[in-house]
């Protein structure tokens, strides 16, 4: 049955995901992780017990949709503030490292 | 004559107003508790005491003009460190933000600093708010007043243990799965999680959008009532902010509960539930039904599945809002430019990020990628729906629902931090709130070998001045929230 079926995650998976979400972890955190997210993610699946045929899906606790504004624009920070966090920076630009 | 940092800013409002005290002595007497104090316990990262008494002389000269003041003038408040303040660094407990110094004020900081409030510094915290214990905290823990060894519950403790151990007497937190009730009922504090759109979360440095609000904290009831007032309200700048007209949440604090119907979900007191907090909530009934109020024990039968369901909507969100952190605008960068952008960006979030912080956004990002994502997250949301449902169905019966804030008694520093799930189940009863979006608060409700228990009394959407009046009720007619800890 399917609710009964333990959930393994196994060590390429973690990495795979890791690398999708752009984080690098070490080879001793990729099995911590390994056993951490299977008895995790087993947890997880008790939902499974819930009966939700029919039953639509709660993004957002509000009835508000779509808040529109005059399409104005609006008093912008001075760039030297925004430029103030920037570890990296260049002519008034954000430096990023070389994409292409 | 009680010292000045030990008196409420209902008091103190007055006093100062009166010019029986002055806003420097007020926050100068703060700033000395923090002194002899601060280095037990830990509740600050950063002190703007400079700034603080600066401003305490400016609102002392406006008082000596007539100048038309602000209803939290001279009052000091200390603001979580996920709240942007402008010129004052705003680390989210992270190492990813250590030196972000933001360029502008979160709506609500704007509210304290219209009505003169003295922002006095900024308050630890579980990194990026994941955590129940504020061990998460790049800066160290905070310690638990009550307790040194104890821990002060998650994620707000720094703005708890500061309220509780009287170096401020007002502070702000955040509550995305109980962040704001957790170190509440911890520390013996009153706080309050607004319904999900009555406090603006421009500023707020999001973990899960959906879920979150800023909420007050404070030593009694009316403090607390009168801090909601000040930071509610419609702001444009945050599209789910509601528009709705200003409240003075004070004018529902009434010694009474007569006529009002009380729900007790049995699901809040069954297995999990330490025998000394069942018995402080049951004895806190005992006494709302003495005092005139009737109460009834109802069932939320899908509360079984609500710490699963909020665990995944959480984590798929923060991998989403987290995901902004690339060490390009703001944050930590270690490498250079040398190598491809995915390296460098994987390293940077590998040792800006903490390990608990990686956790979620890798779990958030399974749960959302393609073949898991009906299975888990729309899933969870789901369940969500046939969570609001039940509560919706057992607050049309009842003015308000009561049970523990926390199952357990505050554990010690150290003793959950290495097993994640033991941790997340300690929010069991706080995420229904954040799941349906409905207001809760937590007050103290007793104590047990010297470590405070939390009543937690959850409400209908927008009817926050229901629940502070049973909470102010329920203060007028014990001692708990008068008990201080010896430091």
């Amino acid at each position: 049955m399917k609710q009964n079926r333990k959930t393994h995650i196994c060590r390429e998976e973690v990495e795979h995901v890791a690398w999708l979400a752009h984080i690098k972890l070490t080879e001793e955190e990729k099995n911590l992780f390994t056993e951490q997210f299977s008895r995790i993610l087993d947890y997880f699946k008790k939902i499974d017990e819930a009966d939700t045929d029919g039953v639509p899906p709660t993004y957002h606790v509000l009835d508000l949709v779509n808040i529109f504004r005059e399409d104005k624009s609006g008093k912008s920070l001075p760039k030297k503030e925004v430029l103030k966090n920037a570890p990296r920076q260049e002519d008034g630009f954000f430096k990023s490292p070389r994409i292409v | 004559m009680p010292k000045p940092y030990e008196i409420s800013a209902e008091e103190a409002a007055v006093k100062i107003r009166t010019q029986e005290l002055t806003a420097e002595e007020y926050v100068a007497s703060v700033f000395n508790r923090i002194t002899q104090i601060e280095k037990r316990i830990n509740a600050f990262i950063t002190l703007t005491k400079q700034t603080a008494l600066q401003t305490a002389r400016q609102i002392d000269e406006k008082i000596r003009k007539g100048e038309k003041l602000g209803c939290l003038a001279g009052i000091p408040i200390a603001v979580k460190d996920n709240i942007c303040t402008r010129g004052v660094r705003t680390t989210c407990s992270s190492r990813m933000l250590k030196d972000f110094v933001p360029p502008y004020d979160a709506t609500v900081i704007e509210k304290l600093i219209n009505q003169d409030a003295v922002i006095i510094g900024k308050t630890n915290m579980d990194e990026f708010a994941m955590g129940t214990t504020t061990e998460t905290s790049y800066f160290g823990a905070t310690h638990n007043p009550w307790n040194l060894k104890k821990v002060p519950g998650g994620s707000s403790g720094g703005s708890a243990a500061a309220v509780t151990a009287e170096e401020t007497p007002l502070a702000l937190g955040s509550d995305t799965g109980g962040s704001v009730r957790c170190p509440a009922s911890y520390c013996s504090t009153v706080g309050l999680k607004p319904t999900y759109g009555l406090v603006s979360r421009y500023g707020l440095i999001s973990y899960a959008n959906s879920l979150e609000q800023i909420g007050p904290l404070a030593r009694n009831v009316y403090d607390c009532a009168l801090l909601l007032s000040v930071i509610s309200g419609h702001d444009a700048r945050d599209s789910t902010s509601v528009n709705m007209p200003p409240s003075d949440y004070t004018a529902f604090l009434k010694n009474d509960v007569k006529g009002l119907k009380i729900g007790v979900p049995q699901e809040f007191l069954g297995e999990g539930v330490e025998d000394a907090v069942r018995k402080a909530v049951w004895d806190a009934v005992n006494l709302l039904e003495t005092l005139g109020a009737e109460y009834e024990e109802v069932t939320v039968p899908t509360m079984r599945h609500a710490l699963p369901a909020y665990y995944i909507v959480a984590m798929s969100e923060a991998s989403s809002n987290l995901a902004r952190y690339d060490g390009l605008r703001y944050g930590f960068r270690v490498k250079k430019d040398d190598g491809d952008w995915s390296t460098i960006y994987a390293e940077d979030r590998r040792a800006g990020f903490g390990t608990e912080v990686r956790r979620r956004i890798i779990l958030g990002t399974y749960a959302l990628s393609a073949g898991y994502y009906d299975e888990y997250y729309l899933k969870a949301l789901r369940v969500r729906t046939l969570i609001r449902r039940d509560f919706e169905k057992a607050l049309k019966k009842c003015d308000v629902l009561v049970g523990p804030t926390m199952p357990i008694l505050p554990f010690n520093l150290g003793e959950k931090i290495d097993d994640p799930l033991a941790l997340y189940m300690c929010d069991v009863l706080t995420v229904p709130a954040n799941l349906t979006g409905y207001p809760a608060a937590s007050i103290p409700c007793g104590f047990k070998n010297g470590l405070p228990i939390g009543l937690q009394i959850i409400g209908k959407p927008f009817d926050e001045g229901t629940i502070l009046r049973v909470a102010y009720t329920f203060e007028r007619n014990t001692d708990f929230h008068k008990r201080r800890p010896i430091l």
